[in-house]
């Protein structure tokens, strides 16, 4: 192929986007008469049917073998017209965007200066697209199997759906049971179904697929690999109970001395646990597991004349020298559900959470009210000869959540319509209770929330206006310092039980699975996904996905939703069985190459690794790019002291010259 | 909308005020007086001339706090808004004669209580006092506050600090009747803005205190203290409040307690302290380290701590409230406690509270003291 450049420039109009701003005529005729430019036009939307034909027809009449389009960002369109010259048989890596939207019509207001600038930028890609040269994408296979991170509501959903797509799950789980936050609420909203009972068949489910794989009470600890192909060990915490021999019929944990004395985490502390312990009734799987921070035989090595719970397991299953185990798999895909925590209450501590016992949070009213919880579902305050029923109940809204002085500057989303289901509950199992919500908006925003915030208040529930600011004891009250500011009054208000509607925050330890999987944060603090609108469940690492309130607090529906979001975008690749790499990845000279391992450190992706090979006799080190694992982002090339990495498309012998023109030098 | 109100709802950002009400309610002024703090940041975003808010009387009850600001989810200084009106009447001259009288005097005489700059020093009379000289090294640079200089109820407090620095052997120089007001009433009372006398002493403090080779600067006021610290960018030495440098002798051993004081002691956080500083431990920590006593807590401590309506220039002001003073609450809650001590480390404080302990009448019962006072008797000479 005679490969002197013959190169068409297009300049797009984007309707009024551009052409408003930027003289696209004059940009046109101004590189028509640049080198190497056969011929240059403008049109009024070059990504169209008739805008792409434009360029297909003179590849064809004239025999281009470069193009280059001057448009918007090629995050925008780069693929489409990569497309529009592979469908002509030319090599889609002979084209070069020249972005005059976002880096020149919208950003300038002065006609004639931007279109210097567009003109400049066009003559910059056109100093480049003579030097471009064929590039050919690489596919590998990709592992049928998917990795599931975290056993809530969004990892269960995700994991049943790829499952029963027929593709091979593991689901591993921090905790000895799957269920997550979901398995803590006692009902849902605005439906008022039974937590438990929808949740419940779907993690018996879970547990019993064939295509899943579950590792309970596991953590990821590496994870190495790329998309379609991962490389994953788990670390299979020891239970101290053997699995396979627990029948899961609780007299050990009746038996353990600690009986009754650990706070547990189900209950978000409002009741207690033994050392050997099942977190709650219907946990998957149903076996016990031994806290190994709180069992006197693990912690002290002596447990009275000998642990109880061993002698009382009639089945044997009590095993104190059990070793953790890791667990290998390889999986095509993985999925980051991982959950939140609530805000800490007391880090607003004008709300005195660390010092009064009756004011409470939203997650610990849920385990009073819930019929699995601690008091069985009944409203007591208060323990022994001070238990009590409270009569004036309030709810603050907006603990931990539109709050810059906390640093969580987001609203939780989940907050005010949880409140509308406790109070309504409150109301239903004490009617007599006089049930007020301080709010400064209700966000009634889902399906049915709105009419179910109408309802929570014909029924009584009073709204009142105003973010409290204080409270403090008096007497056996607790005093709400606040405004009605409907009314514009300062007020106090006295009651005996305050429930703070604390906020969703990314888990404490959210670090972890950043380190693993080189996940980004948006800042919220979340997992932040690839794009906010058309990538929402994507990462910025291919094959690896979010769902649930990893990514930002979510409802239910919402969760469930994004999980099958998940679960599909993983099925995609994992049908497909093949997946595309990167052509603008980097490359190594290793003849120059003096292995001095910088390119390692800098790489974010851990992309490369230094080798030995034998050149002329000499076994030397030089690094070497995994194709698979390289992203194109070029830092490898920008920090190698030798020249010797460079990236495709983006060879110093192609950019030095274009950004030569930028600056006007020769 | 008038530019003047536009400008006065830019500088305040009160575009961002979702009007939650967090800081009225936990304004205690509030339900005392007609002091609204979300009320008048709606009024202006609703067009009110900022001429016209600043005749509300209200806009002297605020104490200067900070609970508003502190509280607020958006950032914003309700706070600052108030001393913002202020400032309108300050620059039209519509003052009351006592404000008026304040400034003028902290102009003149360097201090808001119209006494002689000569006369800044005479508390140290009969005193070992050491004085720092410009450009002098000194560890420890002590910085008075006006109150403590002229007003002999509460000059013990710098007495006796005199004492333990002398005691404990620390490297520390006093200004002497160069020292000159903080300014942080000045800051309250409105006279701030460009050419405004607050930013005038800043600079003229920050050229006084920047002569000496200080490494850091002990306020005893926390009203100082936090102007000092917050207020004044340009200051080479670190800015610390007589209770982190106490503590601090304590801890390494260079001050001993001697002696019993078999007393229930309470303590009062000052809000330019606490809740605007975040200084919560080291007063107790002090007063934990004296042998004998007991040391109980009030209900409203520390981050909800109850203002005693000393501060924010309410020296100068009167208010028209009828109800309890904020001090006379805070006295009878110390009382219910059953302190016989109530502990504060804020010359202001000791003021209010003394007061409302007189009207009260509680004196047989109890008393209110600054820790420097009740540590004087502690200390062996």
């Amino acid at each position: 192929m005679n490969n002197k450049p013959k190169i068409g420039v297009y300049v797009c109009h984007c309707g009024i986007n551009i052409a408003k701003t930027v003289d696209v005529e004059a940009v046109s005729e101004f590189a028509s008469r640049l080198p190497n430019v056969k011929v240059a036009r403008n049109y009024s939307y070059m990504c169209s049917d008739p805008g792409q034909l434009l360029i297909r027809e003179d590849i064809k009449n004239e025999g281009l073998n470069r193009v280059v389009v001057a448009s918007c960002s090629p995050r925008m369109h780069e693929m489409t017209f990569r497309k529009t010259l592979a469908e002509t048989g030319l090599n889609p890596y002979y084209l070069e965007m020249a972005n005059i939207r976002e880096h020149c019509s919208w950003v300038h207001e002065d006609r004639e200066e931007a279109t210097e600038k567009a003109k400049k930028l066009v003559f910059s890609a056109v100093a480049k697209a003579r030097l471009l040269e064929p590039l050919y994408e690489n596919e590998v296979e990709v592992e049928p199997a998917t990795l599931v991170i975290g056993g809530g509501i969004a990892g269960i959903q995700a994991a049943l759906d790829i499952a029963d797509a027929g593709f091979k799950v593991y689901l591993v789980e921090k905790t000895p049971s799957v269920g997550g936050r979901m398995s803590q609420l006692d009902k849902t909203f605005p439906t008022l179904d039974c937590s438990a009972c929808i949740l419940t068949p779907k993690m018996v489910d879970v547990a019993s697929h064939p295509n899943i794989e579950l590792l309970a009470y596991s953590e990821v600890e590496e994870i190495s690999g790329y998309v379609g192909n991962f490389e994953v060990k788990v670390r299979k915490k020891a239970r101290y109970v053997d699995v396979n021999k627990c029948t899961g019929c609780g007299v050990c944990s009746e038996e353990c001395r600690l009986a009754g004395r650990i706070p547990s985490e189900f209950n978000a502390g409002m009741g207690n646990r033994a050392a050997i312990y099942l977190p709650f009734p219907q946990a998957v799987p149903a076996k016990y597991t031994i806290d190994p921070e709180r069992c006197l035989m693990l912690t002290r090595g002596k447990c009275g004349k000998g642990p109880k719970c061993e002698a009382a397991c009639a089945a044997g299953a009590i095993d104190f020298n059990q070793k953790d185990e890791i667990v290998e798999c390889k999986v095509g895909a993985i999925i980051v559900a991982t959950g939140f925590d609530v805000f800490d209450a007391a880090k607003k501590p004008e709300y005195g959470y660390n010092d009064y016992d009756n004011v409470i949070t939203a997650l610990e009213l849920e385990r009073l009210v819930s019929a699995s919880g601690p008091t069985g579902g009944n409203i007591v305050l208060g323990k022994g000869e001070d238990a009590f029923v409270p009569q004036e109940v309030a709810f603050i809204s907006c603990v931990g959540s539109r709050d810059k002085s906390v640093g969580n500057e987001y609203c939780s989303r989940v907050c005010c319509m949880y409140t509308a289901k406790l109070a309504h509950l409150v109301k239903e199992k004490l009617p007599e209770a006089n049930v007020r919500v301080y709010y400064m908006d209700v966000r009634a925003f889902g399906k049915g929330f709105e009419e179910f915030y109408d309802r929570v208040r014909r029924e009584g529930v009073r709204y009142i206006r105003g973010n409290p600011s204080e409270i403090f004891k008096r007497g056996d009250k607790l005093v709400i310092k606040a405004e009605d500011t409907l009314r514009s009054t300062p007020i106090e208000d006295e009651v005996d039980l305050v429930v703070l509607a604390v906020g969703l925050e990314p888990r404490r330890d959210a670090r972890q699975i950043i380190d693993l999987l080189r996940l980004s944060q948006s800042a919220d603090r979340f997992y932040l996904e690839a794009h906010p609108k058309l990538a929402p469940v994507n990462t910025a690492t291919d094959g690896v996905f979010l769902a649930g309130c990893s990514q930002g607090p979510k409802d239910i529906p919402d969760t469930v939703a994004q999980a099958k979001g998940a679960a599909s975008s993983a099925l995609v690749l994992l049908s497909s069985g093949k997946v595309k790499i990167g052509a603008q990845i980097s490359f190594v000279n290793e003849a120059t190459c003096r292995g001095c391992g910088y390119c390692v450190e800098i790489c974010p992706y851990g992309a490369i690794e230094l080798v030995t090979v034998n050149r002329m006799g000499n076994m030397v080190q030089v690094a070497r790019v995994n194709e698979a694992l390289c992203k194109g982002c070029g830092a490898c090339s920008a920090g190698c002291l030798s020249g010797s990495i460079q990236q495709k498309s983006f060879m110093d012998r192609q950019i030095l010259p274009q950004i030569a023109v930028l600056g006007g030098v020769k | 909308m008038n530019t003047e109100t536009q400008s006065f709802i830019q500088k305040y950002d009160l575009l961002g005020c979702v009007q939650c009400g967090r800081c009225t309610g936990g304004c205690p002024e509030a339900m005392r007086t007609g002091l609204n703090p979300r009320r008048v940041v709606y009024d202006a975003l609703e067009g009110n001339v900022p001429d016209e808010l600043a005749k509300l009387p209200e806009i002297w009850d605020c104490t200067t706090c900070n609970t508003c600001a502190a509280r607020c989810p958006k950032g914003l200084k309700p706070v600052d808004v108030l001393i913002g009106l202020r400032n309108i009447l300050v620059e039209s001259g519509v003052l009351q004669p006592t404000v008026r009288d304040a400034l003028e005097s902290a102009f003149r005489e360097g201090n808001p209580w119209d006494k002689p700059r000569a006369t800044r020093g005479d508390w140290m009379k009969g005193l070992d006092v050491s004085i720092a000289e410009p450009g002098e090294k000194v560890e420890n640079l002590i910085f008075v506050c006006c109150t403590i200089c002229y007003d002999p109820k509460v000059q013990v407090i710098a007495k006796n600090l005199v004492k333990i620095l002398n005691k404990a052997g620390v490297d520390y120089g006093f200004i002497g009747d160069d020292e000159t007001c903080c300014a942080s009433e000045v800051y309250n009372l409105g006279e701030v803005g460009e050419e405004g006398l607050f930013e005038m002493m800043v600079e003229d403090n920050t050229e006084l205190l920047n002569s000496y080779e200080a490494t850091r600067i002990v306020a005893i006021s926390p009203h100082c203290y936090s102007a000092l610290k917050n207020q004044y960018p340009n200051l080479k030495a670190d800015v610390i409040h007589y209770t982190h440098l106490v503590k601090e002798l304590l801890e390494e051993g260079k001050l001993e307690l001697t002696g019993e004081l078999p007393k229930k002691i309470v303590f009062h956080d000052p809000c330019y302290l606490g809740k605007q500083n975040n200084v919560y431990d080291e007063p107790r920590y002090i007063l934990s380290r004296i042998p004998g006593a007991e040391i109980v807590e009030f209900e409203r401590s520390k981050e909800r701590s109850l203002c005693c309506e000393g501060g924010g220039g309410k020296m100068w002001t009167e208010s028209d409230s009828k109800e309890e003073r904020l001090a006379e609450t805070r006295v009878k809650d110390a009382r219910a406690l059953g302190a016989e001590i109530l502990a504060v480390a804020c010359p202001f404080c000791v003021l209010t509270l003394d007061d409302a302990l007189k009207a009260k009448g509680f004196e047989e019962e109890m008393r209110v003291a600054e820790i420097l006072e009740i540590l004087g008797d502690l200390i062996k000479e």
